[in-house]
């Protein structure tokens, strides 16, 4: 068989190994693309599955990326309900669940990540939910009638936006938190603060510094949160949202670098010179940052995958972004560019008692590393701006309404 | 059903029937156009669905009202000229029949 016509395989059909297969074509290239994905569905959006899908604003449909018309038409070969089972790299081939092998050109590995799971007695009970799918966020939803008690185990986005959408359905919502603040990994104590206040405002319970010991149950169903201290959080469902594991099993399995998360260069690719990896899946340079990270963000997914897909048809490869990543949380709008791995100190932009607010993350000699902004998105835009542009600014100038985004940012 | 068509930077032209309901990004996504990159889905949380808006549609789509999400996202996304929208922003109806949109140089 000519190099040409073997496929570039992509294992995983979730953000990222959709717009890989998508970028590839936009780019031009010819090859046949063979698109492999264990969900029944090709690939979709995941950030509306704790919002709009439980609101009943979105569906399976409104949220896939591009239709079956679209691949069907460019020569991208889907395989749903199916997955890469192993990869032998030296002889080029990829085993599918289904008991077939493919003799691949070029594997572009996007596994994404799965929900982790807490080992806790009652874990198994009905009624204990993850969310990362478009099946689990049906099960959310069902669980979100009237008179549901949600307890959500986890305050970090997924619990916050979950719980944000579970209180506007009427549900009754208590947020356990084992750190001392929801958002304890991901934003600053500020910002922290801020979110807690506003949940609760809106009438969410939340209890921090709290170790979930068990899950009780009656009849088979969850009924309970048993906290290490004794008392017992009732509820009718229970929502574990404690962070998200790359799936990278299979290619540590092939021999790839990994290292919580598949390791990658700004090209998207592996240890392996005929295999990428793009998405959750992967540990990938900040240039910015000079560091090795994994972003877990749809942004992230995107950028990966035109960085696979250019490098793949030799293309150059395109710049790289500043990570930035948003929340929804009812009428609240979070975004968030950079990351403040060295600031020293924050600039307060705006009015946080008015919910209309930005905190830019400066270093000690005035870099600004990051932005959290609520309500603000000329803040957010601006702020990204002068992060990618290494801008040292003072903190009164930022401070400062008259000035300007558009003057800070020149 | 409405016609869109969408120019790439390069001058390249792309002529896509898109549903009454869609927004003008989406027509651009599920065909594949190059030139708009849509990261937030839709949301207006990204500015990179990001075109300029021939005449006479313009006039008919309008433009953000000043001090809107749109507007305030505008105001730093790549190249924008007084003819920018956000696509993820324009709903698709029949009086948009024969619309033509130009993408930017870059959505980021």
């Amino acid at each position: 068989m000519s190099e040409e016509s073997r496929p570039i395989v992509i294992a995983g059909a979730g953000h990222a190994g959709g717009s890989a297969a998508a970028m590839l074509r936009q780019l031009g290239c010819e090859q046949p693309i063979v698109l492999i994905g264990e969900e029944p569905y090709l690939p979709y959006q995941r950030p509306p599955l704790s919002k709009q899908w439980l609101s009943g604003e979105a569906n399976e449909e409104s949220l896939t990326l591009r239709p079956a018309t679209f691949y069907a038409g460019a020569n991208i070969e889907t395989r749903l309900r199916q997955s890469v089972t192993a990869i032998d790299p030296a002889a080029h081939t990829v085993t599918v669940s289904d008991g077939s092998t493919i003799d691949y050109d070029t594997l572009i590995i996007a596994t994404g990540a799965r929900a982790r799971r807490l080992t806790l007695p009652g874990i198994d009970l009905a009624g204990v939910l993850e969310l990362r799918t478009a099946d689990d966020a049906e099960h959310l939803k069902a669980a979100l009638h009237p008179g549901a008690r949600l307890a959500v185990i986890g305050g970090g986005y997924i619990g916050l936006e979950a719980a944000a959408s579970a209180r506007t359905l009427g549900a009754d919502v208590t947020i356990v938190e084992r750190e001392a603040r929801v958002l304890a990994r991901v934003a600053c104590p500020l910002l922290s603060e801020f979110f807690e206040k506003f949940h609760r405002e809106r009438g969410s319970t939340i209890v921090t510094d709290a170790q979930v010991e068990a899950l009780e149950g009656q009849d088979g169903r969850v009924s309970g949160v048993r906290l290490a201290d004794g008392r017992v959080i009732p509820c009718t469902a229970a929502l574990i949202g404690v962070g998200a594991m790359p799936n990278e099993e299979l290619a540590k399995a092939a021999g790839i670098e990994c290292d919580s998360g598949i390791v990658v260069d700004l090209a998207a690719r592996t240890s392996d010179p005929s295999i990428y990896a793009v998405g959750d899946c992967t540990r990938r340079p900040l240039p910015l940052y000079d560091r090795m990270w994994r972003l877990e963000s749809v942004p992230n997914a995107l950028e990966q995958a035109k960085q696979a897909a250019s490098a793949i048809c030799g293309k150059p490869a395109p710049a790289p972004e500043v990570p930035w990543f948003w929340s929804d949380q009812y009428e609240l709008r979070l975004q968030i560019a950079g990351m403040p791995f060295e600031a020293t100190e924050i600039a307060v932009r705006g009015n946080v008692a008015e919910g209309k607010f930005a905190l830019f993350h400066l270093t000690a000699n005035g870099t600004v590393q990051a932005v959290e902004a609520v309500n603000m998105p000329t803040e957010f835009m601006g702020g990204r701006r002068i992060i990618q542009k290494r801008k040292r600014l003072a903190r009164a100038q930022i401070e400062d309404m008259a000035v300007s985004m558009q003057q800070l940012a020149a | 059903m409405p016609r869109i068509t969408y120019i790439e930077h390069n001058g390249t032209p792309h002529t896509v029937d898109v549903p009454v309901g869609k927004t003008v990004m989406q027509g651009a996504i599920e065909n594949n156009i190059p030139g708009i990159d849509a990261d937030c889905g839709g949301e207006c949380a990204c500015a990179t669905c990001h075109v300029y808006v021939d005449e006479p549609w313009l006039a008919k789509v309008g433009l953000p009202a000043p001090g809107s999400q749109e507007a305030s996202m505008l105001s730093f996304a790549a190249v924008t000229q007084p003819d920018s929208r956000l696509s993820c922003q324009i709903n698709v109806t029949d009086a948009l029949d024969g619309m033509t949109v130009r993408m930017p140089e870059g959505q980021h």
